[in-house]
């Protein structure tokens, strides 16, 4: 047998089914304001904008091993820019999304310069440093409202759309785009040179290194992309929110804690984790909710759990069982004839 | 005169940050962990307090006798059943665990206590001051300055000039040597933590008796030592109650320029010397 026979492929059946199904699942998804009701659209943008925010964590905590646990200064400063920009720059709510990732990207450069001077748990903490300073300072723009907040005035959403139905449809659509574009954004980085030297570097940051990998600018890239990304995602969830305050922009727990929560549950380091996590933290949130502090009690001990026993998640587990993997990322060998004896 | 004030009123609030920061620096010093839970375990330590004081009627600083060996006891059970788990090469384990761990503490606390602010009441202590060249300095910061110091300079002692300490720095050198020469890591580490939260214990009930608390104010306070850690260098404890000191003095002066400032101002000059002395200003351990 030579090696013509075989072939090195990422595809498998399963990937194939995953494709046409996922094709489906978001056609259907599309098509969402025809079939679901006002109440559900608006879980499920919720939903999609948590998918987005998670998928991006993944990719730094779970590909670039940088932990972050100050993500809340990217989501609060997108807010705060969406506010900004339409409010004092005249900006259309949707340029202003745009923008607002630039300057993201902007504002990251010289944080990220600081905080990588940290390391592994520092810079986690190091990054929540940066959040508060981040809170702190706009709690001190009195334009923007101060320490209390302000509202977006009814003109600029009116200008999404004139009816009220109009602007449901389109902030549900915009949360939908976010969250494939976030993902395919991810998958499509993972298949790319920069996304092998990624998982060169997570599974061994000095093999990676000897082999010529350049590790501080791969990890400096992932961290702006993705501050950017979720700048994006803040002013989104600011554009359905419609009123922001320092103390809700810049929440550890709504945007960090949860996130953590999703992305450890479903499985972290897979593309699959954060859109099985989501699902089940939407699960527990909706049937468990009405527990208020004890469902978040719940979710610690959950993730502390999974931590312990299943580090890889949910997804992890289902992969070890049954070698399963829905986005074809890893290589895998296959023969091209059935196999003869030789 | 207002200006020095501020510089001796901060320099003595650096003591109860230079408390936020022993418990931290210790655990990280004996076993690498870094416990994103501590300011949790810092208002744990101050409602225990609470509840020991209401309950008994016992003033804040005689409940020391109770709270700081219930916190060791939590820390000892805590590592061995929980945290001796996640220790490892890999970085993410311990992080999320002790993350998941704050959230726990955070909501329990909201749970049994509910989320008004509390404080502890301990007496002609929380007004009492000595008058000191023009100055009026509060009996309170003064006694928690002399309290950090006392606190730094027994963990010093102990780290270097005794059986356990000189456990603690051989399992900080090398785990498995240290093994194989007969000592228990996982013992060995359930003593550090339970020292480490015997010392957050009395960081809690001074916190308690200086200002109200409600539970969400953990995440803060866990910034607040980690800045004094950083500062002073990584492995210092001498270094985190000058790093204590600094930010205090930031805090004090910033909120003299503008009461808005203070949080920022502390965090400002943590960035700037960051930005300076990536390694603080008197680094022990190279990570």
């Amino acid at each position: 047998m030579s090696t013509s026979d075989l072939q090195v492929t990422r595809k498998s059946p399963v990937t194939t089914v995953a494709a046409i199904l996922g094709l489906i699942v978001l056609i259907t998804l599309v098509a969402a304001p025809y079939w679901a009701g006002r109440a559900d659209m608006r879980l499920m943008g919720e939903i999609f904008l948590y998918l987005a925010l998670a998928s991006l964590w993944n990719l730094m905590a779970g590909y670039a091993g940088l932990v972050s646990v100050g993500q809340q200064a990217y989501v609060g400063f997108g807010g705060y820019m969406l506010f900004a920009l339409t409010m004092f720059g005249g900006l259309h709510p949707i340029g202003a999304i745009a923008v607002a990732g630039v300057l993201g990207a902007v504002i990251a450069l010289p944080v990220a310069f600081l905080i990588f001077r940290l390391r592994g748990a520092y810079f986690a903490i190091g990054t929540w440093v940066i959040a508060e300073v981040f809170r702190l300072s706009f709690a001190q723009v009195s334009a923007l409202g101060g320490g209390s907040g302000s509202s977006l005035p009814v003109g600029i959403v009116r200008s999404l759309a004139s009816s009220r139905a109009g602007r449901e449809h389109l902030s549900y659509w915009l949360a939908l785009a976010s969250a494939v574009i976030v993902i395919a954004a991810v998958y499509f980085f993972m298949r790319s040179r920069s996304g092998l030297a990624l998982m060169a570097i997570r599974d061994n940051e000095m093999a990676a290194g000897s082999l010529g990998i350049e590790i501080w600018r791969t990890k400096f890239i992932v961290y702006i992309v993705t501050s950017a990304l979720t700048a994006m995602i803040g002013a989104l969830i600011f554009l359905q929110k419609l009123r922001i305050s320092p103390d809700a922009a810049f929440s550890v727990n709504d945007w960090t804690a949860f996130v953590i929560f999703i992305v450890v549950i479903g499985g972290i380091g897979t593309i699959e984790g954060p859109i099985i996590g989501t699902l089940v933290f939407f699960l527990l949130r909706e049937t468990l909710a009405d527990l208020g502090t004890i469902y978040l009690m719940v979710l610690g001990v959950v993730a502390i759990v999974l931590m312990l026993k299943a580090p890889k998640g949910i997804w992890g587990l289902i992969r070890s069982r049954f070698d399963l993997e829905l986005f074809p990322l890893s290589y895998r060998v296959k023969p091209n004839k059935p196999l003869r004896k030789c | 005169m207002d200006w020095v004030n501020a510089v001796v009123q901060g320099t003595l609030l650096g003591g109860l940050y230079a408390l936020f920061a022993a418990g931290l620096s210790l655990i990280f010093g004996v076993m690498r962990l870094v416990n994103i839970a501590h300011g949790d375990f810092i208002v744990l330590g101050a409602y225990l307090g609470l509840s020991v004081t209401t309950l008994l009627g016992l003033h804040p600083l005689v409940a020391l006798l109770l709270v700081v060996p219930a916190m060791a006891l939590i820390g000892y059970v805590l590592q061995r059943g929980i945290l001796n788990q996640t220790l490892g090469k890999d970085i993410l384990p311990p992080l999320l665990v002790t993350f998941g761990l704050s959230v726990i503490i955070q909501n329990g606390l909201l749970e049994v206590y509910s989320a008004d602010p509390q404080k502890m009441n301990a007496g002609a202590l929380e007004t009492a001051s000595v008058p000191l060249g023009g100055l009026s300095l509060g009996v309170l910061p003064v006694l928690t300055f002399g309290i950090a110091v006392a606190v730094i300079a027994s963990l010093q002692w102990m780290f270097y000039s005794t059986a356990l300490g000189r456990a603690f720095r051989a399992t900080s050198d090398n785990q498995e040597i240290a093994q194989l020469m007969g000592l228990n890591r996982r013992h060995i580490f359930g003593l550090a933590m339970a020292l480490a939260l015997g010392v957050t214990a009395i960081a809690g009930i001074l916190l308690g008796i200086r200002t109200s608390f409600d539970p969400s104010i953990g995440g803060g306070r866990l910034i607040f030592g980690f800045e004094a850690v950083i500062i002073g260098g990584l492995g210092n404890l001498w270094g985190t109650l000058i790093g204590g000191v600094i930010l205090g003095v930031a805090q004090t002066i910033g909120a003299k320029i503008d009461p808005g400032w203070q949080l920022l101002a502390g965090h400002i000059v943590f960035l700037a010397i960051l930005a300076v002395r990536p390694n603080g200003l008197f680094p022990r351990i190279n990570e």
